[in-house]
């Protein structure tokens, strides 16, 4: 978690695996090639098979095209003036205190409560005093361990686990998938690897946070989840806080996969920086996340509240393969200042009798813009398959947007399929009601949007959720009058 | 405690209130009567801060402070209750949750600490035993698929739980059925003491025959013509607005 652990971590494992690199800096020189993929699997110590697979992946890359079909507006990436991989900063390079951090960036700290010690790391300060959180996932671990769920980095799993990581890695999100998650292939830096074996219920609900090493992970971050035959395992992604980060682009990859009975729920809290008021310098976030519910029964559930980055471009999906499959995506997204996010879900019945919902919120203030965009497809075989979809946006003020696009394809006659979708602004009838109760008109938007949100709320693990309610007000605060 | 003093008020272009004098004091029940359009809904979001009114001349004060600069907030922080004509539904925001927050809002602003969640439990069963309702209204969200006697009849629990020293009643008995009336007359009368106020607003006489007030008001055309006891109300009944309008010309 300190970023001099971090480093050590790194030192160690250059040691372990016994390799030297020509490039002497933390940080390699713009550009991307074939020499840049290989370095980077070598500055990991990776074995054969993965530097094949980063190069496969980089030259398909080369033959594709950027999308442009989003409803989103950026000025165009220049893939080439982008590092590709750097090493966790050196505790001399990090702000040395507090004062060195964005005042407006400790302001939000302190409203969500955050620790003194915990607002260092995130801001990136060296910290020197060994956290809690260090001997807590330590802890953590060896509990995990007794009950054979396995829960490292990426690049651990590559080197101990190399059966699993041959068999999966890449299964549910090819490389061929599309612009972004090909690129993550070539150039993935690091990201988490969970397995829970047959029949376990793992014993913790698994969060990053808990990973020592998970913090600078950059900005190509793969995860891969499986879920053996009547496993069940829930992932908490992210931080309510703001971190601070230096990479605009940001190309993650997240795979599930959900064997028979098996149970994933995945939720997200993504609170990136959105840039400042003219949306200058935020975070691109352009993620791939899809599970395969392989088995009869399985189910996967993605919980996301995206409050943060400049432009996000993520579609969360669900291949419902088994008999019974379920798939579930409850999300809530707000666009505030210069914002921009198109997303929304993919929902593949393939399966007998699959069922899906979705539950989307949208609350767009300031000049935020926002689309959601979802797939609900009906194959040939999936007798019986239903799918409800519920699509909400709140505008808050008069200059920002709400779009819905809705994708329905059904082949399968017996299909039964539910769109309801609802725009809606936060009425002044509203605001004078709760006003004349004594309360501040800040916190009556506060309570009509966590209200809009509810349902969405509800999914998210108890302590998670009140740090997205809480978030959501710190958010939206100053968005009205 | 209030006084209202030459009040004129714009909808617009358009004034509604063309110069209101009343004077409410500490434990009076006053009615303000008045055929449809005469301007009573606009005197009660004209006292309680709603935008989209200007106030033109005159003034309004509650226990000598000036209302009509203050936000809607603050004047339910000083104790000033508006029970809704149409209370407004607030879907996903739990009743109970809504009510605490309101209480501790105005609690922190009296420099009074907040309650916690057991007292407040507490506090609020007590005030659901005063007014004989059931407590399967808190677990749902404000106003949200409430029948309109619900509707009125959480207005009044609200009304019980913040304790306001003035509240003002808009047409509290609209679309109400006579048991429903009957409910809700129990519970503001429940609520009268010596040190609270309240004008109740309304169409019809019928409300009074449950809330006895101590003072009528006659409301047309933006002006009280008529101010009398409780018996004027009963003349009107009897008589018709027209009765009023025919004496107001006259005038």
């Amino acid at each position: 978690m300190t970023s001099t652990s971090a480093v050590d971590e790194i030192v160690k494992s250059e040691y372990e695996h016994g390799f030297t690199t020509e490039i002497v800096s933390d940080t390699f020189p713009p550009g991307l090639n074939e020499d840049v993929v290989r370095a980077i699997s070598a500055r990991k110590g990776e074995p054969t098979f993965m530097t094949e697979w980063r190069l496969k992946a980089y030259r398909h890359w080369l033959t594709m095209t950027e999308p442009e079909w989003a409803a989103v507006h950026y000025p165009k990436i220049d893939f080439q003036s982008i590092s590709y991989f750097s090493a966790p900063k050196r505790s001399e390079d990090a702000p040395k205190s507090l004062d060195e951090i964005d005042p407006i960036l400790l302001e939000t700290y302190q409203k969500l409560g955050i620790p003194l010690e915990e607002q260092k790391v995130l801001a990136g300060i060296a910290v020197d005093a060994v956290f809690d959180s260090v001997s807590v996932a330590t802890t953590f671990r060896k509990s995990l361990a007794e009950a054979g769920v396995i829960f490292c980095s990426i690049s651990e799993a590559v080197h101990d686990y190399s059966d699993l990581i041959k068999q999966h890695l890449g299964s549910v999100v090819p490389h061929t998938d599309n612009y972004y998650a090909c690129l993550n292939a070539a150039v993935f830096s690091d990201g988490t690897f969970v397995y829970v074996p047959k029949g376990v219920r793992c014993p913790m609900e698994l969060s990053t946070y808990f990973r020592i090493n998970a913090r600078n992970t950059g900005q190509f971050e793969r995860t891969l989840i499986i879920a053996e035959e009547g496993a069940y395992v829930s992932y908490l992604e992210g931080c309510t806080a703001p971190q601070r980060d230096e990479n605009q682009l940001h190309a993650a990859v997240v795979e599930l996969i959900v064997m028979a009975d098996a149970e994933i729920k995945y939720s997200t809290v993504q609170n990136w920086y959105p840039g400042d008021a003219q949306g200058k310098g935020g975070i691109y976030n352009f993620v791939t996340k899809r599970g395969d519910c392989r088995g009869d029964r399985a189910k996967i559930s993605w919980t996301q509240v995206e409050t943060g980055s400049a432009i996000t471009w993520k579609y969360p999906s669900c291949l419902l393969r088994g008999e019974g499959a379920i798939g579930e995506f409850y999300s809530v997204a707000v666009t505030k200042g210069c914002q921009q996010a198109d997303t929304g879900t993919k929902m593949i019945h393939i399966g007998k009798n699959t069922r899906s919902t979705i539950v989307s919120k949208g609350i767009s203030a300031g000049k935020g813009q926002q689309t959601y965009r979802g797939l609900v497809r009906i194959g040939q075989r999936a007798e019986g398959a239903r799918n409800h979809t519920q699509c909400d946006s709140l505008l808050i003020g008069d200059q920002c947007s709400a779009n819905t696009v809705p994708y329905i394809e059904v082949k399968h006659p017996s299909a039964n399929m539910e769109h309801e979708a609802t725009t809606s602004k936060i009425s002044d009838d509203q605001l004078f009601y709760c006003r004349s109760r004594g309360l501040t008109e800040e916190d009556a938007v506060s309570m009509i949007v966590n209200g809009f949100c509810k349902e969405v709320f509800n999914e998210l693990p108890m302590e998670f959720a009140v740090e997205a309610q809480k978030l959501l007000s710190i958010s939206l605060e100053g968005a009205v009058g | 405690m209030l006084v209202v003093n030459g009040l004129r008020a714009n909808v617009g272009e358009k004034e509604i209130l063309k110069g209101l004098n009343f004077t409410v004091a500490a434990g009076e029940i006053h009615a303000i009567m008045g055929p449809n359009g005469s301007g009573k809904s606009t005197l009660a979001h004209v006292l309680s801060g709603r935008e989209g009114y200007t106030v033109t001349a005159g003034t309004a004060t509650f226990n000598g402070q000036n209302l009509l600069t203050l936000e809607p907030e603050q004047r339910a922080q000083l104790g000033l209750f508006l029970a809704f004509q149409y209370p407004v539904e607030l879907p996903g925001v739990n009743n109970t949750y809504f009510l605490k927050a309101a209480l501790n809002s105005i609690r922190k602003s009296r420099g009074e600490a907040e309650l916690d969640a057991v007292s407040f439990l507490r506090l609020i069963k007590e005030k659901l035993k005063i007014l004989h309702l059931d407590d399967s209204l808190l677990k749902r969200a404000v106003n949200a698929g409430f029948s309109g006697g619900e509707k009125k009849r959480n207005e009044i629990f609200q009304m019980a739980l913040l304790e306001p020293k003035l509240a003002i009643l808009d047409e509290t008995d609209s679309g109400l059925d006579i048991d429903a009336l009957r409910v809700v007359a129990d519970g503001v009368n429940a609520l009268r003491s010596s040190e609270r106020s309240m004008i109740v607003v309304t169409h019809y006489q019928r409300l009074l025959d449950y809330i006895q007030p101590d003072y009528v008001h006659v409301l047309a055309k933006g002006q009280i013509i008529r101010s009398g006891g409780k018996e004027l109300a009963l003349e009107l009944e009897e008589k018709g607005y027209g009765w009023i309008d025919a004496e107001g010309q006259a005038a």
